[in-house]
């Protein structure tokens, strides 16, 4: 599904509530450089709004989101310094 | 971006069910480039005391099911909140307060206080950087 992405890194956040999943996820950009591509699983039914957010408050890129048997896929592109 | 959005918190209770929402926001909002100023004020002042975050516990009468609730929450995956804190200084931009009078009233010393503290202050340092912060909240 996300085959055509270069995907820099993948971070597994199923099972882990709310703030986990963004926390994490902004630790993964903190060490990417622009324009890599991080990948998120999630379990947790609010991170769909909060990546969503999350993307619009700090400018990076949400390319994909998606569900499947109750696993949230989120991929972003890393945007700035 | 734009500008840095700014939340300014005052932490008035030092119970366990205020303080998750005082850290899930600060982390959440440090995490989203927000910076979070949290003033810690009269019984919120006690989770600054050195273990005061490990022994918050429920409010009144429901205290007698805190170990219930630090159960739930260990269960659900929850962090706790001393690690919450530490997710606080790993993102950097949370900045944590002290109220001076608070201090005096409660005969509670520098010492005390955990070295996360960012600063001792007054309501005017507070008020200072409230009115510039996008989200107020007193919780």
């Amino acid at each position: 599904m996300s085959d055509k992405y270069q995907v820099k890194e993948t971070l597994d956040c199923k099972g882990l509530y709310c703030p986990m999943p963004i926390v994490k996820m902004k630790k993964a950009l903190k060490g990417m450089a622009e324009g890599e591509i991080v990948k998120i699983l999630a379990t947790d039914p609010g991170s769909k709004r909060d990546f969503e957010a999350f993307c619009r408050k700090t400018g990076n890129k949400l390319i994909e989101s998606s569900e499947e048997d109750g696993v949230f896929t989120y991929v972003v592109e890393k945007v700035g310094a | 971006m734009s500008e840095k959005k700014k939340m300014a918190i005052i932490v008035h209770s030092g119970t366990l069910d205020k303080l998750y929402p005082v850290f899930m926001l600060a982390t959440a909002g440090g995490a989203m480039d927000v910076e979070a100023h949290l003033f810690f004020t009269f019984w919120g002042l006690d989770a600054l005391k050195k273990g005061g975050l490990d022994s918050a516990k429920l409010p009144g009468v429901m205290r007698v099911g805190t170990g219930m609730m630090k159960g739930r929450i260990k269960d659900a995956n929850v962090p706790t909140l001393p690690a919450l804190l530490d997710m606080c200084n790993e993102l950097g931009n949370i900045k944590i307060y002290a109220c001076s009078t608070t201090m005096e009233l409660m005969k509670v010393k520098e010492e005390e206080l955990i070295p996360e503290v960012d600063d001792i202050v007054g309501a005017a340092a507070f008020l200072d950087i409230a009115m510039d912060a996008d989200v107020q909240l007193f919780i």
